[in-house]
């Protein structure tokens, strides 16, 4: 085996490439964030549409969302992977659980990625999936070249049913538990430890799993109950 | 104190094993394996098989005695091994549940014992310093800053029971390993081989099958010890960096 392989199958090397990757995904979340908060503008979806518009066809922006749909399956692959190694480590279960000492989070990581990537794939089929195969109406805007996807109304019509955003908030529940333990997990897993560092890179992971899922839970919510 | 005991019986590697419950009477001075000595002096006397149960110093510093009591590695107490867990931290009436350490890297042996020899080999692949580095005299003319040699200390106090297996979700034997390569590479004799050592005890230690360390930190609040998992984080930091960097520590 070459040491590269080596290296990216040993157990250190499969956990730098969930840190790596996690890291990547935390970066997007905040900027997936941003962008959609122009859904609560007040102007018939212009600046989000044509954000849509920019985010799908600027050549930067469309190489990086293939790596980021390349990280997402690489993460989500090599948590399989782990989590079926751990659970082979130890076949026989002890009578008495312990659960005392450990963070829910932390348990069930690969529950909650799991339910994640369900989300995913129900969020990707109902707005990426349709804007993709051209089911959304074309929109021309004043000042703006060309028709766009109308994903705004999409998402209005989408954030209208109950059921969706149940199962969004749900998401975003799940996405809170997954960073509240990714977040700074990902740091030691780098080796990054430090007497001065962590407390920090412990608190800001706790705000940013707050933030990012509320911001995200948010949209949905003020979309049904608001407008 | 009148105790209701519920004990891991297996006969052998093979037997799928149970838990059985006994009746003890103990007292608060006793320490947790003297109240198991006075039980297999009872099955003794009964004419049945006593609980195995490994254990040797009896002081705290071998690392031998290995039992999950009410499922806590070593028992509920911080810092201490089941040697040193006294019966005064129970009560009156109380019922215990012992099992043995478990990880499909630490198989059965019989009862509560279980073979850690896994941990010899991760020692054995790396864990050494090649060369004779001398006297204690010789260590001491070495001037190394406090803040450094305590690290090593800290380190160094593994003694290797396995408690943070035992207590790891996923079975992982990183704090150990860590502990191991830390106390080498923190001083100055062992930091010459620290990258080829990294190497070398991370491939056994996965060979052996040990779990994928998540980053729970479960081991660390069991370790008697005491030991921290920024000593997992350096090795983390020395694999990677010997993985990427030199060109070739390990055939």
């Amino acid at each position: 085996m070459s040491w590269f392989s080596r290296f990216f199958v040993s157990s250190i090397g499969r956990k730098l490439i969930m840190g790596l990757t996690g890291l990547f995904l935390i970066l997007f979340l905040v900027i997936h964030l941003i962008g959609n908060l122009q859904l609560l503008n007040d102007d018939e979806g212009f600046s989000f549409n044509t954000y849509a518009y920019f985010m799908t066809h600027n050549g930067l922006i469309k190489t990086v969302s293939i790596g980021l749909y390349f990280f997402i399956i690489l993460h989500a692959i090599q948590g399989i992977v782990i989590t079926i190694a751990n659970r082979k480590a130890r076949r026989s279960r002890y009578a008495v659980a312990n659960t005392q000492i450990t963070s829910w989070a932390a348990r069930n990581m690969a529950i909650l990625g799991i339910l994640i990537l369900a989300f995913l794939f129900m969020h990707m089929g109902d707005f990426w999936l349709k804007m993709k195969l051209g089911h959304l109406d074309m929109v021309k805007y004043e000042g703006f070249d060309v028709p766009v996807n109308d994903l705004y109304s999409r998402v209005y019509t989408a954030f209208n049913v109950w059921w969706i955003v149940l199962v969004y908030i749900i998401g975003q529940i799940a996405l809170y538990f997954h960073l509240k333990h990714g977040f700074a997990s990902a740091f030691q897993t780098l080796g990054w430890n430090h007497p001065k560092y962590t407390p920090i890179i412990k608190g800001i992971g706790i705000i940013y799993s707050i933030i990012i899922p509320l911001g995200f839970a948010l949209i949905p919510l003020y979309i049904y109950f608001v407008k | 104190m009148d105790l209701t005991l519920k004990i891991w019986r297996q006969k052998g590697p093979n037997d799928k094993g149970r838990l059985e419950t006994y009746q003890v009477k103990a007292t608060e001075e006793m320490s947790f394996l003297e109240m198991l000595d006075v039980l297999n002096q009872q099955l003794i006397e009964e004419k049945k098989d006593p609980v195995a149960f490994d254990h040797d110093c009896r002081e705290g510093i071998c690392g031998a005695c290995s039992m999950v009591i009410n499922g806590r590695a070593h028992g509920p107490q911080k810092a201490t091994t089941t040697c040193q867990l006294h019966m005064r931290h129970f009560k009156d009436g109380d019922t215990i549940t012992v099992e043995p350490f478990r990880a499909d890297s630490f198989p059965a042996v019989k009862d509560l014992v279980v073979d850690r020899s896994a941990f010899d080999r991760i020692i054995q692949a790396g864990g050494y310093i090649s060369v004779n580095t001398g006297q204690a005299p010789d260590g001491n003319d070495i001037p190394i800053e406090k803040g450094i040699a305590s690290k090593a200390f800290d380190a160094a106090a593994c003694i290797g029971c396995g408690a943070c297996v035992a207590a790891c979700p996923n079975a992982s034997a990183m704090l150990f390993t860590s502990a191991k390569v830390s106390h080498l590479s923190l001083l100055p004799q062992g930091a010459v081989e620290g990258e080829r050592r990294a190497q070398l005890m991370v491939n056994q230690m996965d060979k052996e099958g040990f779990g994928n360390c998540s980053n729970t930190g479960a081991c660390e609040v069991e370790c008697p010890k005491e030991i921290s998992i920024s000593n997992i984080a350096r090795l983390n930091r020395q694999f990677i960096k010997s993985s990427l960097s030199t060109d070739k520590v390990v055939e």
